[in-house]
């Protein structure tokens, strides 16, 4: 059942707007030169943190059609019913969420480099971040589209829960971009890892509690 | 022989209110309990408890593999109505598609489905999914003359293979039912 859960989000989010957070992800890396000017030195220095807020605010776009919708249609009973956990149906949508999420804006990232004046191994550099990055963005969005199913205005509230918890990741992963010799990659890893293991077990308490 | 849903000493409160107390449940194969009862009197509830998806304010509940019909459709509606279906994996599909006469519809998306056409096919996940349980929440709602003829030699057909059904309705069901009256 899991795989054919993930394949289902996969699926789903292939035919709902994959591209959107995409698009925002380009249409903020676009904008970036505008507000700050043309001066390619000061566009390098600030380029890898524009990327990760640019990022960090596409990954906002999905979390209304990532749990609300199969909570409300009863899909999250039904897969209680086959015996899959909370939290193995919270994993499986992040899996199948990040599938549609993480790898699109990876491609987007190089052009989105490019916008804000990163080449060379810089552009590395900003790929490696939001490579380990995005799996932690994919499984915060998840989390906290479960903890937001089915409460009204339930967008700009995940929007507000979301942003804080990003914190640790985009300090470690915006200074990644940036500097080589730091540890920062590795410490950005940590909080990765750390979102991503906490993420389903998060999701389930939450699909569990919205339960009525 | 085991029962396929076993739940002692029920106790449900709700927002606050106590819907039922000290209630036994108990049906082993071939059994069918139809639940009745007022709006609000925990029908519903008593669905979702022997599910598993609601936990009893005191009392325990065990059951074999259930499969469930309440008010969420819980098929995917972009896809095709065979497609959804097959999405649950459930055993006994085609024999399902037959028994509730969607063969026709195999190839319509869920959403264009009426209301009676979706209930049928909600009913047809559940007949495939060849769980020994059948949990029925309101199984009529929408379903015409047709429909419920169906869904009654469906339900005769599982309970002779050795299976049970907890169905809770307002109205008469067909058949040879014990009942079970809450809020009386």
């Amino acid at each position: 059942m899991t795989g054919r859960l993930i394949a289902r989000e996969v699926r789903r989010g292939l035919h709902g707007a994959a591209w959107l957070p995409v698009a925002f992800f380009l249409l903020v890396a676009t904008i970036v030169p505008f507000a700050v000017g043309p001066d390619a030195r000061l566009l390098a220095r600030i380029g890898g943190g524009a990327l990760w807020i640019a990022a960090l605010t596409s990954a906002l776009l999905p979390i209304e059609r990532l749990v609300e919708p199969d909570r409300a249609d009863g899909i999250l009973d039904q897969l209680a019913l086959t015996g899959m956990t909370e939290e193995a149906i919270g994993a499986a949508k992040m899996a199948g969420h990040w599938l549609t999420f993480g790898p699109l804006l990876l491609i987007a990232a190089v052009p989105g480099s490019f916008l804000v004046g990163l080449d060379g191994p810089a552009l590395g550099r900003i790929l490696v971040s939001l490579a380990i990055g995005t799996p932690a963005l994919a499984s915060l969005a998840v989390a906290v589209a479960a903890l937001t199913a089915g409460l009204p205005r339930a967008g700009a509230l995940a929007g507000l829960l979301l942003m804080p918890l990003a914190v640790p990741l985009v300090i470690f992963g915006a200074a990644a971009a940036g500097d080589a010799e730091s540890a920062a990659l590795k410490l950005e890893a940590a909080v990765a890892l750390l979102l991503i293991a906490g993420a389903p077990f998060v999701t389930g308490a939450a699909i569990r509690a919205s339960r009525t | 022989m085991s029962a396929l849903l076993c739940g002692e000493g029920l106790a449900l409160v709700r927002g606050g209110r106590l819907l039922f107390e000290e209630l036994d449940v108990r049906l082993a194969a071939g059994d069918a309990l139809h639940v009745t009862g007022p709006n609000g009197s925990g029908k519903s509830s008593l669905i979702r408890l022997a599910a598993g998806l609601l936990k009893p304010s005191t009392g325990r509940v065990m059951r074999a593999d259930a499969a469930l019909a309440d008010e969420g459709l819980a098929l995917d509606r972009e896809l095709s109505l065979a497609r959804a279906l097959a999405f649950w994996a459930g055993p006994q599909l085609a024999q399902a598609l037959t028994a509730f006469e969607l063969e026709e519809l195999a190839e319509v998306p869920v959403r264009l489905l009426s209301t009676g056409q979706a209930k049928r096919a909600q009913l047809a996940r559940v007949h495939a999914s060849g769980a020994p349980l059948w949990l029925l929440d309101e199984p009529l709602n929408g379903l015409d003359r047709k429909g419920v003829g169906e869904l009654d030699r469906a339900i005769a057909a599982h309970r002779s293979n050795g299976g049970a059904v907890l169905a809770a309705s307002h109205m008469p069901l067909t058949g040879d039912w014990r009942s079970l009256e809450l809020g009386a």
